[in-house]
């Protein structure tokens, strides 16, 4: 059996976590490859529903990318939808998902490096909780 | 002061002769055991006027106030039995009241209760039909007018003849307001107030002179509540954590300059010295001790406050 | 409105334990406003009992739809084609009157509410509601300042405020305001003390639930 490669997915906020990714790309850094990006205006614009969506569509692991707090282009959007993931988190450990699959992150749009560190942070703790058991018996 | 004499509560004789009068406090036990309460009341006999016999108090369930009253009447002293509002509706009340009466209650003080929700029956449904000036209108209803909320008359020899009270607090916020609060109470005919724990002897003579101002002195009798502190720690509890208590800085210095073993000693000291201003305050016409689970010190600290002998009437 | 809560996840897992085919209704009434049972609340929980499946493995369907009001026949009728199809649970996400309407219609159905139906209140910021109507049957506001001491008082005293009242907080929680204290401190601010001095009289309760179920009927309503 081949080493598990989790699939995460990140919605990132337009003005801040995107132009990272997008920083670290020009700057060459490497980083774990099994992440999809999703754009979003703001990280307000993350719903729970969206999260919700993607695990049932069998992601290991997501995360919501903001800009710095107080930095936000909309003021507030990254503190809600940090409140959004803290609330999903505690439903998903009550339907027996771990809440650790699911994360907030803050970026500024020059943090390219740490962009490119968090998602292989991120990647290795999805990899350590294994495949998600919504996956498994999706497979099945 | 002397004033018409409307029951058979010695309470109220005394307070009439214008003796000082003195009351004390009994909690009925967390169990069936009458003879606990027969234990306690020995301590009080002889040495207060009438005991007050707590209605299932901070809404722990505790033997019912009547039956805990009744056993202590027959140790041989009257009782002032209490009823919050939080656990009967106006049937009950009413039906207690006479029952209450005929089983030779003389005394009721008339109280809305603590909220159950800290009690040990938290998940209890509560009543509170009316409140504790409700309550005092009915008693006073019943009594005076011989007719019950709906209306319908009591015989005369069916009227409750009950001695009302009621307790003031003259600490609680908003503290303009207290006053108002203790008028509401005697307008609804109560007879005589007990306050709660009094350590702000400054604030308490400033409510006293307010309710001498107003007149409510002259249609109520106004007795000051002592509680003696057991130790430092009690005081410090107190005065951090009991809302609407103010403990001045200066007792709790007195309790930390004696030793351990000298503390009980120093508390009682300091209620006989507010218990000797009482006796000569405008307006106040007995005290209330609460020495709640310490019944056992009342005959030693009424000793020492000068309150004996009580007079027989 | 009606401020209402969604059940715990495992409370309405206990209520689909074992069942294929469930129907989750909202309601576009109160409990949208207080996003507890609205479109978005329906699309969340069948997401999230969805997962729960695919997790355990287990085969299950979650429909969703949101009536206008579940508290009005008509719009509960608009249910029947749905219904029809067959489901073994119908989840209500409205106030327990959504349920009762829901079995009432379809008795055929295993209708559990979703939602505990908390109290009448209002928003006191965005995700924040407090309770400020009791339903007393016989609003007495104006005699107090234009606030309940029914519903917002915890020993609902008509002659406040009771000696558990401190720092402007009640005797039950530091987080629950003495209404009484509000109401007190108005008067005094707007010098209308003896206004507020008089008794207030005990409460003839008989319009509240204590005179037994209510109900209203507007005769020229009535067809």
């Amino acid at each position: 059996m081949s080493e598990f490669e989790p699939k995460i997915i990140a919605f990132c906020c337009q003005y801040c976590a995107y132009n990272a990714a997008d920083t670290a790309g020009s700057m060459r850094l490497q980083y774990t490859p099994n992440v999809e990006i999703v754009l979003i205006p703001c990280s307000g614009r993350f719903d729970v529903i969206l999260a919700l969506k993607a695990f049932q569509s069998g992601a290991d692991g997501v995360y919501v990318a903001g800009c710095l707090e107080g930095g936000c282009h909309f003021l507030d959007g990254n503190i809600r939808a940090k409140k959004r993931v803290v609330y999903l988190q505690n439903e998903l450990k009550k339907i027996g998902l771990e809440p650790e699959r699911l994360a907030m992150v803050n970026v500024s749009a020059s943090q390219g490096p740490q962009f490119a560190a968090y998602v292989d942070e991120f990647a290795g703790v999805v990899k350590g909780l294994g495949p998600s058991p919504v996956k498994k018996q999706l497979a099945a | 002061m002397t004033r018409e004499i409307k029951t058979n509560s010695n309470l109220e004789k005394v307070l009439a002769s214008g003796a000082f009068a003195v009351t004390g406090e009994l909690g009925p036990p967390r169990s069936a055991d009458g003879h606990e309460v027969a234990e306690k009341a020995k301590h009080l006999v002889g040495n207060v006027d009438s005991v007050n016999i707590t209605d299932n108090q901070t809404a722990v369930v505790r033997m019912s106030s009547l039956a805990a009253g009744l056993l202590v009447q027959k140790a041989g002293i009257q009782c002032n039995m209490q009823m919050v509002t939080r656990d009967r509706n106006r049937i009950a009340i009413q039906s207690d009241i006479m029952g209450a009466y005929a089983l030779g209650i003389n005394n009721l003080l008339c109280l809305t209760g603590d909220h159950q929700k800290f009690g040990d029956h938290p998940q209890s449904k509560n009543v509170f039909d009316m409140d504790a000036i409700g309550l005092i209108q009915t008693v006073k209803s019943m009594r005076d007018d011989g007719r019950l909320l709906s209306g319908q008359e009591l015989p005369p020899e069916g009227r409750p003849k009950i001695f009302i009270g009621s307790a003031y607090n003259p600490f609680a916020d908003p503290e303009k307001y207290r006053i108002i609060r203790t008028k509401k109470k005697v307008d609804a005919g109560v007879d005589f107030l007990q306050s709660q724990c009094i350590y702000d002897m400054p604030r308490f003579r400033a409510f006293m002179k307010e309710a001498v101002d107003m007149g409510l002195t002259e249609k109520a009798y106004f007795m000051a509540g002592i509680t003696p502190f057991k130790n430092l720690g009690m005081a410090r509890y107190m005065q951090k954590n009991v809302p609407g208590i103010l403990v001045p800085e200066e007792f709790v210095k007195r309790l930390k300059d004696v030793p351990k073993e000298k503390q009980a000693e120093e508390g009682m000291k300091i209620a006989s010295e507010q218990i000797e201003e009482f006796k000569s305050m405008p307006g106040i016409k007995g005290v209330h001790l609460m020495l709640i689970e310490w019944e056992h010190m009342v005959p030693e600290f009424v000793k020492l406050c000068n309150l004996l002998p009580r007079p027989k009437l | 409105m009606i401020i209402c809560e969604r059940k715990p996840i495992d409370e309405i897992k206990g209520f689909i334990a074992g069942k294929k085919k469930v129907l989750l209704v909202g309601c576009r009434g109160c409990v949208t406003v207080c996003n507890a049972g609205g479109t978005k609340e329906v699309e969340i929980l069948a997401a999230l009992l969805r997962l729960d499946a695919q997790k355990e493995g287990v085969e299950l369907t979650v429909d969703e739809f949101t009536l206008e009001r579940q508290c009005d026949p008509e719009y509960v009728d608009e249910l029947a084609d749905l219904v029809a199809k067959g489901y073994e649970v119908i989840l209500s996400m409205a106030c327990s009157v959504g349920p009762q309407f829901l079995s009432r219609r379809y008795p055929k159905e295993r209708v559990f509410p979703s939602l505990n139906t908390c109290f009448i209140g209002g928003a006191l910021a965005h995700g924040v509601w407090a309770e400020h109507c009791q339903a007393c049957g016989n609003c007495i506001i104006h005699n107090y300042g234009g606030m309940c001491p029914v519903s917002r008082c915890s020993k609902s005293i008509m002659n406040g405020p009771c000696g558990g009242s401190s720092n402007g907080v009640c005797e039950i929680s530091k987080e629950v305001e003495c209404v009484w204290h509000l109401i007190a401190s108005k008067y005094m601010d707007e010098g209308r003390l003896e206004e507020f001095a008089p008794i207030q009289p005990i409460k003839d309760w008989s319009k509240s639930r204590d005179g037994g179920p209510r109900k209203i009927v507007r005769e020229e309503l009535v067809k």
